[in-house]
């Protein structure tokens, strides 16, 4: 069994989520090869075959291009399965080369099953296993869902690919950042984090005033920023910054997948959420089956008391 | 302008979802429907389009098509789309629609839109169902339309698409593009409206043609869901329940005694 890797680059540097990649790979029992566009005097940490296609030519993330690189690729290996990681860059090109390939794709795995995938459905309350029927199969793999225990090593086996002009109707015109003033919330011992189940913009204050009360740092999942209740620096996961602390207090947040990304590693957690099904339960410590609006006031109370 | 919204119609992601006795599905009785929630960036900007194009005499005017696949409910959602400004629904009547991937269902919108001269094709990023993020980028490919995914801001000024996309970690990246093409709409992209009763009223005289599934979708079935169940709880976490007082007594004794952070 053959599975060709999709490594990514991006601002000069390999992402943490190819060597995740490396890891899915073995787990499948898969002999590996990799494709990246990236920079070849900086290649990831791998010891195997590597088909490297210059990111200074064919860009970071431009996706026609790089479908016709991974393609050209794809069908000199022959492999049966390409793995990409579930992120902006994988999910943009996992389907634009499983219709070229008449591969079956499945998508955001979070586990390997008999040769089957497990896949999160319904906002993760549910789980989904299936199979691909088809010959080549394309992976998107959900990162953080791997117990990654070696540290990656190895010098790869170079080969460089690509060198013609590849033509394209998208043109890249740069990056942008998201602001960087406000809060840094990798720093804080302490979260008190919002989630849609506050209700209103109303009630971001009941949180503050929460967090006041713990000494902690307000954060926000991504509906509550994008609908403008608070800024976009305070938001905690895969769009947001990723964080530790010693207390994360969940209130009113259900636990999209791409949320728990970026706080599951902290050491405590507190969920305060109506649902006891919600799948923010999976990480939690302590589940207080409470309708947050009207517990926070009450837990600040208290809390201000003692 | 030619315009194209696909939607589609999901559970409230809020309800307490039970198996069914096929194990591969839920159980649907009782449960509430709505729009998901990725469409509805993709219908508001649709919408956008049009009303930005009205009343520019260079552009024929514009028309949005809504379209969604599944069983007789889903009209809901068209509804729904009609009321914030589609012009037409398109109901394709799937009785599939559980077993369906999503090459299946890009080759039924793909056998829609195939010889309709679409010029922009909006989509949500993902469903909330089974989240594939696939269908918007295939009916691209076979369509052989340019695809921009995870859109967060869109301008048109003639033929030409400013998008930006969003990228992990907060960063995003600015491409130029042409129409045709399909986008895939990212939360965050604008504000969804909400349909005023007026408008609601509207919508009720607006076409909305079915057609059966059957005869449009021309891809094989790729991948097969074996079975849809309930995630293992690993957390083991302790769930405190009960009044309100005696949860937040409770929490506080054991934030003392768990964390160094209250005194």
């Amino acid at each position: 069994m053959k599975a060709l890797i999709v490594g990514e680059y991006r601002n000069g540097e390999t992402l943490e989520c190819t060597y995740e990649l490396i890891a899915f790979a073995k787990k499948l029992g898969a002999e590996t090869a990799m494709f990246m566009v990236g920079g070849q005097d900086d290649p990831p940490k791998y010891d195997g075959k590597l088909y490297m296609a210059d990111s200074a030519k064919y860009g970071e993330v431009n996706p026609d291009v790089h479908t016709k690189l991974l393609l050209d690729v794809a069908h000199q290996e022959n492999p049966d399965y390409v793995i990409l990681s579930h992120s902006s860059y994988g999910w943009d090109l996992a389907p634009r080369i499983s219709f070229d390939l008449k591969a079956g794709q499945v998508s955001e795995v979070v586990d390997i099953d008999d040769g089957s995938f497990v896949l999160p459905a319904f906002n993760g309350k549910l789980h989904r296993k299936v199979t691909s029927k088809t010959g080549i199969t394309v992976v998107t793999v959900q990162s953080g869902s791997l117990n990654m225990t070696e540290q990656p090593s190895g010098t790869p086996e170079m080969t460089l690919v690509g060198g013609e002009d590849i033509e394209t109707g998208m043109e890249f015109t740069g990056y942008e950042e998201v602001e960087s003033a406000g809060a840094d919330l990798t720093k804080a011992d302490v979260i008190v984090s919002a989630g849609r189940g506050i209700g209103k913009q109303d009630n971001i204050s009941v949180i503050q005033e929460l967090a006041d009360a713990i000494g902690g740092e307000l954060a926000a999942t991504r509906p509550v920023v994008d609908a403008g209740w608070t800024d976009h620096s305070r938001q905690v996961g895969t769009s947001g910054q990723t964080v530790s602390p010693k207390l994360y207090v969940a209130c009113g947040i259900s636990g999209a997948i791409q949320h728990l990304a970026g706080m599951k590693k902290s050491e405590f957690i507190v969920a305060i959420n109506t649902d006891i099904d919600a799948p923010i339960g999976e990480v939690a410590d302590v589940f207080v089956v409470a309708d947050i609006k009207q517990f926070a006031p009450a837990l600040s109370a208290k809390l201000k008391r003692a | 302008m030619e315009i194209l919204v696909c939607v589609k119609q999901v559970p409230d992601m809020e309800s307490k979802f039970n198996i069914d006795t096929s194990g591969t599905w839920y159980d649907e009785t009782d449960l509430a429907y709505r729009m998901n929630e990725y469409d509805e960036f993709a219908v508001e900007q649709a919408v956008l389009v049009k009303e930005k194009l009205r009343g520019d005499t260079s552009v024929a005017d514009t028309s949005v098509t809504v379209l969604s696949i599944g069983p007789e409910r889903v009209k809901d959602v068209i509804k729904k789309a009609l009321s914030m400004g589609c012009d037409r629904g398109v109901h394709i009547k799937d009785e599939q629609y559980q077993a369906r991937d999503p090459m299946e269902n890009a080759s039924i919108i793909a056998s829609f839109a195939k010889d309709k001269g679409f010029d922009l094709i909006f989509t949500g990023l993902q469903s909330q169902d089974r989240g594939s993020a696939q269908t918007g980028i295939i009916v691209a490919r076979v369509l052989e339309m340019r695809c921009v995914t995870t859109v967060v801001g869109f301008e048109l000024e003639n033929d030409v698409i400013t998008a930006k996309r969003e990228l992990d970690g907060g960063l995003k990246a600015g491409f130029r593009t042409r129409t045709p093409a399909v986008i895939t709409c990212q939360m965050g992209l604008n504000k969804p409206r909400y349909p005023t009763l007026p408008n609601i009223i509207k919508a009720k005289k607006k076409e909305l043609t079915t057609i059966e599934a059957d005869t449009m979708a021309t891809a094989e079935r790729m991948v097969e869901t074996d079975a849809l169940f309930h995630p293992e709880k690993k957390g083991a976490g302790l769930v405190l329940e009960g009044e309100i007082n005696d949860q937040a007594d409770k929490l506080i004794s054991i934030l003392r005694e768990k964390t160094g952070v209250i005194k």
